[in-house]
């Protein structure tokens, strides 16, 4: 035992030594170039929101569907004409959390594995990235559900 | 014949007779774009997949190395090869191609100096008269196995490392009296060095201590005085890895100027290239040396020169079960023989 613990001295050692050269990331800079590009995109949301409010026959309410396929359909082809990934890189989170992100993480791996068939790689490897965030978002969206359902059927709300 | 712990020593010295290099289209933007036999402008390569595309790579940097000596399949007794990609398939299709009796080896991106040591050693013990020995990597497909699909927009760090697409051959011979050709004098190789790293978009800092213990391991063996080489060039240790290395040898006592010390990782692309801490990858140190490095010491810019490859032997799986990264640096020593 002796031995394992001088071996994580050394470790220890070794990363506080790596630790002096190693860059760092722009971690305030990362979140205000998140904070617009992110904003951006919320507000062309916005924008395509208003648009299906005013020509056809949405309310607020009922918009969003269609502009979250809106958005995913433009995040699309931003993926396919290789263009996304640069703006990832440079907006980070701001790319990554809104709904495009989401779009993005689906069809990026669904080009990625077309060389291997279409039920092979596309259909099987299409959601390895998205697949962990639609099972945890629809698992807590029960769990939430389920303790207001239970909250109300009790009368505390 | 084995001198000191890890190192062997080539007394017949087998000689480098040719080597050849190709590599995709972010190399051919790159600063050594020159120095490649084959530039590919597409990341295909005209195949339908970017692994058939690195086969292609190997391949022709297989026979380009053959074409510029003048030899034939048949005047090759052995192909040793390796890359990244899960069971090193392109090198083992490059030598369906090829039809020369194989041997396929795993060393990460230390996979080049791992085959340019075992065929040195093959040579100068008669095991052949002529071995073919490379590595390759290519970008999109290191990518698709290791990290995310090409096109997911994730942000990476300013540690992070971008795959050459690339592959360097080279055909090693029997010492037969030439002259003005380098020759392998030595190879020291390493052990596998773990400091307990995680972070695989770190490789270059995870690398480092397995750099320096074979380079601190071959002055030992050879009882060399560090000034003895012009060059010492590491595979991708990048930027960070690099710093980190230099200091560790210093608190060793192998102590050198740093301008003797080079890594393939920051020399292939421009600065304003995007890819963050450098350049890795198994055809990285390769593509340099072989393209590079090889043109240089024939000008006789360099007359010997230490090459230590490194290589992060990690896969998706073991980072997935919160392994740290297990590293390894061979070390093959060339000089001009005048």
């Amino acid at each position: 035992m002796g031995n394992k613990d001088s071996k994580s001295k050394k470790q220890q050692q070794y990363q506080s030594l790596e630790k002096k050269y190693e860059a760092k990331r722009p971690v305030f800079k990362n979140c205000i170039k998140a904070f617009f590009v992110g904003g951006l995109f919320c507000l062309l949301g916005q924008a395509v929101s208003y648009f299906y409010i005013y020509f056809f026959n949405f309310t607020e309410q009922t918009s969003g569907n269609p502009t979250v396929a809106t958005m995913v359909f433009f995040s699309m082809l931003l993926t396919g004409f290789g263009v996304y990934d640069h703006i990832g890189q440079f907006a980070g989170a701001g790319s990554a959390v809104p709904v495009t992100g989401f779009g993005n993480a689906v069809i990026s791996a669904a080009i990625e594995h077309r060389t291997e068939g279409f039920v092979l790689g596309v259909g099987g490897n299409m959601f390895k990235l998205a697949g962990s965030v639609i099972l945890f978002g629809v698992f807590s969206a029960f769990i939430v559900a389920l303790i207001k359902t239970l909250l109300i059927k009790w009368g505390v709300i | 014949m084995r001198k000191g712990q890890q190192t062997w020593v080539f007394a017949n010295k087998p000689v480098i007779v040719s080597t050849g290099v190709s590599g995709g289209p972010f190399e051919a933007n790159g600063r050594l774009a020159a120095d490649f036999d084959i530039l590919h402008d597409d990341l295909w390569m005209g195949e339908d997949s970017y692994e058939k595309a690195q086969r292609v790579l190997m391949e022709e940097a297989s026979k380009t190395a053959l074409e510029k000596a003048n030899k034939k399949k048949d005047d090759v007794q052995f192909f040793i090869a390796g890359d990244l990609i899960n069971q090193i398939t392109p090198s083992s299709l490059a030598a369906r191609t090829i039809e020369v009796p194989y041997l396929g080896i795993f060393g990460a991106c230390s996979t080049s100096m791992e085959g340019l040591a075992l065929a040195s050693f093959l040579i100068n013990y008669e095991g052949a008269d002529y071995i073919l020995t490379g590595a390759s990597s290519h970008n999109a497909a290191t990518e698709k196995q290791f990290r995310y699909p090409t096109e997911y927009g994730g942000q990476k760090p300013p540690t992070a490392q971008w795959t050459v697409t690339g592959a360097g051959a080279a055909l090693v011979k029997k010492h037969e009296n030439e002259k003005g050709l380098p020759v392998v004098t030595s190879a020291t190789i390493g052990k596998v060095v773990d400091l307990g790293m995680t972070d695989p978009f770190n490789m270059g800092g995870a690398m480092a201590p397995a750099a320096a213990d074979t380079i601190t391991a071959h002055f030992k063996d050879m009882n060399l005085d560090p000034d003895y080489y012009d060059l010492i060039l590491t595979g991708d240790l990048a930027r960070i890895g690099q710093n980190v290395t230099y200091e560790l040898l210093q608190k060793n006592g192998i102590k050198f100027e740093r301008e003797k010390f080079q890594d393939c990782g920051l020399l292939i692309y421009k600065d304003d290239q995007p890819v963050q801490a450098g350049a890795s990858g198994a055809g990285c140190s390769a593509a340099v040396l072989y393209g590079h490095i090889m043109k240089e010491m024939m000008k006789g810019t360099y007359k010997k020169i230490l090459v230590v490859a490194t290589g992060a032997l990690l896969s998706p799986l073991t980072y997935q079960q919160s392994e740290s990264i297990p590293c390894i640096a061979h070390a093959v020593a060339i000089e001009m023989d005048i």
